[in-house]
């Protein structure tokens, strides 16, 4: 198998940092070369990161609230960069409040993210899905 | 006694410099006028009135001939180089730091694929020497590959130094190899992140040795010695390193800082990890290199006067020193018009001064890491890039612009934090030294074979100002 490169990190102004953590671990044993940016990641960075490494996708975490405001504009500033079909995912808790989650990842979908992860997602729930959307 | 001889040729000066590495000790210290045309007739003079020197001290005719020479040089322009990456603020940002750390001269830096623009321009600038980086190891390979098609189809008949992906530097080489001298380097970005300049600065250093002190008509000079080692700057560099870590039973002297202000550029290097002392910053953006070198073409205090007052604010040095903001505009002109001019009234030394203080301290400010802060829903966060240079204990002033002048100091200490710079991880508190001896370059040349011998000479020869 070729292996993937993923680019990895936690958008923003946020800290959570162990979620990112669990991801880079769960995502390396499961054969990806993970480029992990790890917390406080402009979208900037994820943009240069991915082009540097060529990556095949990238997984945003966001967990403090703001994910909507933090994402805005990621996927044009890819588009912008050249690699705009880049797969992009994006986990953790998106939204303040219980929002209906159809909504939610409506919104998500809407601002470029091909897969958008509820609340505690586990990272066995997503590997498998990552593997046939990157056709590995 | 074991006598060696160090050179550095320089753009207006050679200066040579006689060692005693048995007791360590400097024997003699001279300097003739370089001569552009064919330097070996700048550095025949230079090394003849050391002889003399040498030889009212007792030293014999026979061992000064046969005493090891070793040189470095910053003649002839310096080390002319191009850098060129894929990402401005990645790997093309890694390239120029490896060409600095180098002691090159970096032109101008290029990111994302060259246009045809750009190929007319590296045209005109004629570098000596074009470092090709681009991708992390596995990463994109199109770029540097297109890059390196660029280069190949221009006739440029220059090393280029590839330092990119490695699955595709051979690629790569194969599409410059018609028309350059290629060399391959470890990847100066090998991941995201991660700094790797080392490998590609030694390269540069090698195919400075072989390839360019030819090029530059250097070579003549170097039949009268062992040899042209290294550009000066980079043998600076060697200083600090090695000043910094000390060796054998002489101790280091910690984190460190080594300021140049020149007529024409501001040269500044810092020794040290830069790690945060602020409690709880956060580093992001490319980490920065143990021992970093960065140069400011638009501050110095004489060819660059004109600008640097720019940088400045002609008001700003109108203010400080009670003149007309035409008036300091006309000064520096002056001074860029006759580099070679001394001031001589009181009125003309201080404006040297300011003009020296305003250097050192715009170069240390662009040198530095900054401090920004973020406001998150829990706070107050602070994010730090580049280097936290605020315990620095040490800092050090070289060339002609700190020795002529009789307030060193009073230039030196435009280096350290005001109230004006809070998020410049400047020196806080640093003691400032000067290099009363222009020994800060040929030591680099001792630091390899002789380091504690070395040490010796350069620990001696630094003056405490306070
Ligand atoms: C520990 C913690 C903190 C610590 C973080 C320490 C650190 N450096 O990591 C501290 C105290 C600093 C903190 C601060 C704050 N926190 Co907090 N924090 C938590 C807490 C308790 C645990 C987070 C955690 O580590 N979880 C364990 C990991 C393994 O899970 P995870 O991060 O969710 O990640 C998993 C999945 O979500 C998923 N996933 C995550 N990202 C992605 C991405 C993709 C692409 C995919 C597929 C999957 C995926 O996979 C991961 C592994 O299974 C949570 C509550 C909770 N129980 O989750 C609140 C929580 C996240 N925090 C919250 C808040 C509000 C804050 C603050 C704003 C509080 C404040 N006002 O001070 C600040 C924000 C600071 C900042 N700038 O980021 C809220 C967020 C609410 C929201 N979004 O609506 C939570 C949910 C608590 C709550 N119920 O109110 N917090």
């Amino acid at each position: 198998m070729e292996t993937k490169t993923l680019v990895l990190g936690v958008i923003g102004s946020d800290v959570h940092a162990v979620g990112n953590k669990i991801l880079e671990i769960s995502f390396s044993e499961a054969g990806f070369n993970v480029v992990n940016l790890g917390v406080l990641v402009s979208q900037k960075e994820f943009v240069e990161a991915a082009i540097e490494t060529n990556a095949d996708a990238i997984m945003v975490s966001s967990l403090y609230g703001h994910a909507e405001i933090d994402c805005r504009g990621l996927r044009e500033a890819l588009i912008e960069a050249g690699i705009g079909d880049i797969l992009m995912y994006i986990g953790g808790y998106l939204v303040v409040g219980s929002q209906e989650w159809s909504e939610v990842e409506e919104k998500f979908r809407n601002l470029g993210f091909d897969r958008v992860y509820p609340p505690s997602t586990l990272p066995q729930d997503v590997i498998p899905q990552l593997r046939a959307d990157l056709g590995v | 006694m074991r006598l060696i001889i160090l050179i550095d040729i320089g753009s207006t000066f050679t200066k040579v410099s006689a060692v005693d590495i048995s007791a360590p000790a400097l024997l003699a210290n001279t300097k003739a006028p370089t001569t552009p045309d064919d330097v070996s007739v700048g550095l025949d003079a230079a090394l003849s009135s050391l002889k003399e020197t040498l030889e009212a001290q007792g030293v014999s005719r026979t061992e000064i001939e046969n005493c090891r020479k070793l040189a470095c040089s910053s003649a002839a322009g310096g080390l002319r180089m191009v850098a060129v990456g894929l990402v401005a603020d990645l790997t093309a940002k890694a390239a120029k730091l490896a060409a600095l750390g180098a002691g090159a001269r970096v032109l101008k830096t290029y990111s994302f694929q060259l246009t045809d623009a750009d190929k007319a321009e590296i045209e005109e600038l004629q570098p000596d020497i074009i470092l090709l980086a681009g991708g992390t190891d596995g990463g994109n390979q199109s770029n540097i590959i297109h890059n390196a098609k660029v280069l190949g189809s221009m006739n440029l008949g220059i090393p280029v130094v590839i330092a990119g992906n490695r699955s595709v530097s051979r690629e790569a080489a194969s599409y410059l190899s018609k028309s350059c001298s290629t060399y391959i380097a470890d990847n100066v970005m090998p991941e995201i992140g991660k700094l790797q300049v080392e490998p590609a600065r030694n390269v540069i250093r090698q195919v400075f040795m072989e390839k360019i002190i030819y090029a530059k008509g250097l070579a003549k000079a170097s039949r009268l010695i062992e040899g042209i080692f290294m550009p000066t700057p980079a043998a600076v560099l060697r200083t600090g390193v090695l000043l910094s870590k000390g060796a054998g039973s002489v101790r280091g002297w910690g984190d460190l800082m080594i300021v140049d202000v020149g007529g024409a550029t501001t040269d500044v290097h810092s020794i040290g990890s830069g790690n945060p002392t602020k409690p709880g910053a956060v580093v992001r953006g490319l980490p920065e290199p143990f021992s970093k070198r960065t140069v400011e073409g638009d501050l110095g205090v004489r060819v660059s006067a004109v600008p640097l007052v720019e940088v400045i604010g002609p008001h700003v040095l109108g203010e400080r020193l009670n003149m007309e903001t035409t008036v300091v505009q006309q000064k520096a002109q002056k001074m860029a018009n006759n580099p070679e001019v001394l001031p001589e009234t009181s009125e003309g030394k201080r404006f040297d001064q300011a003009l020296g203080y305003y250097a050192a301290h715009i170069a240390v400010g662009r040198h530095v890491g900054h401090l920004k802060e973020i406001y998150t829903p829990s706070g107050v966060l602070w994010v730090q890039e580049g280097k936290d240079l605020s315990n620095v204990q040490t800092v050090i002033g070289t060339g002609g612009v700190f020795i002529s002048n009789s307030e060193p100091l009073a230039m030196l200490r435009g280096v350290s934090q005001d109230s004006t710079t809070p998020f410049e991880l400047r020196p806080e508190n640093p003691t400032y030294y000067l290099d009363r001896d222009y020994l800060m370059a040929p030591i680099g040349l001792l630091a390899e074979e002789y380091p504690e011998a070395a040490l010796s000479v350069l620990a001696n020869s630094l003056e405490v100002l306070s």
